[in-house]
């Protein structure tokens, strides 16, 4: 069950998505959620669609690993589009029963909404995490907001914080079924209950799990230093970041489906 | 002429404070050992011996509470040679998830050469030659989480590599691996070693500790034994009073030499720890009973 998130993990190739620059990537990224938020008719959101499609086969990534993703923004999506339908009014009602009322556009703000999600994670997903090594984001985001560091912004540190955050999922998730598991084989009950009582339940995992990763984090700690980690000045990096030709072509076909969307 | 010292501790002692501010605990105390250049020394002792402790005073994670330890001339005690002290000697630890820090093997690699201001070309040549090193080349954009115990730690050693330390400290870096990944560190580390490596090894496994040219056995702090594993494994009464033994293969020739029908025909030389050496004897021992007891 954890070990099916892959929403924020890194699926390795060398797709053309996985080679643009990250820093292009992120401008990309920008563009792609300001558009989904222009989207508001039929053939917006088609584009929409299609662009979003585009993307995903140009990655190369397995439609089951896109589905996977998608798994945890089902509840949301089907949340907001279920408000939607009964609290939006339109002026010829669809259907009515028991005091309530539907009315087409309920249904279409209902469409829209899952689009907009959906495609908003999907496509964040596959431009940004998917495609792109955590180390090569953080490069990304470092050098892309490294004028911020003279008005004292943290952004290195912001950087570094976000990378252990990344490399140390799937070893916490990892954690947490060892621990699920030890605390099951003890005779805790994790399924049966209310809420509240598998909630409660819960505590026995989390107690040990925390306790974990702040070891763990003082373990990390050391083993930096030890690595002479001392902040992110006069620290280099392996890979340099060159704009190729890919990654301008990217940004002319995004500012065109930018401006599409805004027209349209 | 003698050969160049490369970690002297000269009367360290470490003590760690305790909930009763009064007490401290002495974790390590009073101990003087010298590290030779080039050297393989293998650090030995039960938990709570104090070894651990002893490996983390010869970088700089702590220091001495008395005494003093020099590397390279450098004192551990002055913060402004903590970095070019840490740059000398390297350090494995135990558990290899946590001393991973990227998310892909070869950036991980790089992460001391890039905290050091090594220029990008310089720390490709050194990422790939630390990790053809240690074996784990093919791996080189993989995931860490995805790979076994052994080549995770192999992983974090071709880290220390990048750094080109002169001292390699492998803090019980073996405890948390299977046998064939215990077997693959070993194998690494003598091959380090006979490249020219200092190697440390802090360990519990005896086995291990035969492997190096030199044991410090630790006892409740203080250094119990020092010299060639011969020589310590030679006297396994005292070991096992601190609660060690001795490699299942010393043991079998000791017990061997100590059997009323042997005892007086043939004696096994003391503190045998390799075996074909001990088969070479065992042999011999058939040849002195004559031909009937030769196995066919």
């Amino acid at each position: 069950m954890l070990k099916d998130i892959t929403l924020g993990q890194f699926f390795p190739g060398d797709s053309i998505v996985h080679k643009l620059d990250p820093r292009m990537k992120i401008i990309l990224m920008m563009i792609y959620v300001a558009a989904v938020f222009f989207a508001d008719t039929w053939l917006t959101f088609s584009l929409l669609i299609i662009c979003t499609l585009a993307l995903i086969i140009v990655s190369k990534l397995s439609v089951g690993t896109i589905l996977k993703g998608m798994k945890p923004i089902v509840f949301i999506a089907a949340f907001t589009a279920v408000i939607n339908i009964f609290w939006s009014t339109g002026e010829t009602p669809l259907v009515s029963f028991w005091g309530i009322t539907i009315y087409p556009e309920g249904l279409r703000m209902a469409v829209f909404t899952i689009i907009r999600i959906v495609s908003l994670v999907t496509g964040t997903s596959v431009l940004l995490t998917y495609t792109t090594s955590p180390m090569a984001l953080t490069d990304g985001i470092e050098r892309l907001f490294s004028p911020l560091k003279k008005i004292h912004v943290p952004v290195h540190e912001f950087a570094m914080m976000m990378t252990i955050a990344l490399r140390f999922i799937p070893t916490l998730v990892e954690e947490t079924e060892k621990i699920t598991n030890a605390q099951k084989a003890r005779g805790a009950d994790f399924e049966s209950g209310n809420l509240l009582a598998r909630a409660k339940a819960m505590i026995p995992v989390l107690i040990p799990l925390f306790v974990s990763a702040f070891r763990r984090a003082d373990e990390l700690a050391v083993a930096m230093e030890c690595r002479l980690y001392h902040g992110g000045e006069g620290r280099t990096r392996m890979k340099v970041l060159k704009l190729s030709v890919s990654d301008i072509v990217f940004l002319i076909i995004s500012i065109a489906f930018f401006a599409l969307m805004v027209v349209l | 002429m003698p050969k160049e010292i490369i970690i002297s501790a000269e009367n360290i002692s470490f003590e760690y404070p305790t909930d009763d501010m009064s007490v401290n605990h002495a974790a390590v105390s009073n101990v003087s050992i010298a590290i030779e250049k080039g050297s393989f020394v293998a650090i030995l002792g039960h938990n709570g011996s104090g070894k651990s402790t002893l490996a983390k005073l010869f970088n700089g994670i702590l220091v001495p509470t008395e005494g003093k330890i020099f590397v390279k001339g450098m004192d551990t005690s002055d913060d402004d040679l903590l970095f070019e002290l840490r740059k000398t000697v390297g350090m494995v630890f135990q558990n290899p998830d946590n001393q991973l820090v990227a998310t892909i093997v070869e950036e991980d690699v790089a992460f001391a050469p890039e905290n050091l201001g090594v220029q990008p070309a310089e720390i490709r040549k050194r990422v790939d030659k630390a990790l053809e090193t240690v074996g784990m080349k093919e791996y080189a954009s993989h995931a860490p989480h995805k790979l076994s115990g052994g080549q995770k730690q192999r992983v974090a050693i071709a880290g220390i590599l990048a750094m080109e330390p002169e001292c390699i400290v492998l803090d019980e870096s073996t405890a948390m691996l299977d046998p064939a990944g215990r077997a693959e560190i070993m194998k690494t580390i003598k091959r380090l070693n006979e490249n020219g490596m200092t190697v440390i090894l802090i360990t519990h496994y005896m086995d291990e500790a035969a492997e190096a040219d030199r044991i410090i056995v630790m006892n409740d702090g203080k250094v119990e034994a020092d010299g060639a594993p011969r020589k310590i494994f030679s006297e396994p009464g005292k070991l096992s009073a601190i609660g060690l033994d001795v490699p299942q293969i010393t043991e079998l020739t000791e017990l061997l030499s100590s059997s009323d029908i042997i005892k007086n025909k043939f004696s096994f030389p003391k503190g045998i720890t390799d075996e074909d050496e001990a088969a070479d004897y065992i042999e011999r021992l058939f040849d002195s009973f004559g031909a009937a007891v030769r196995p066919q």
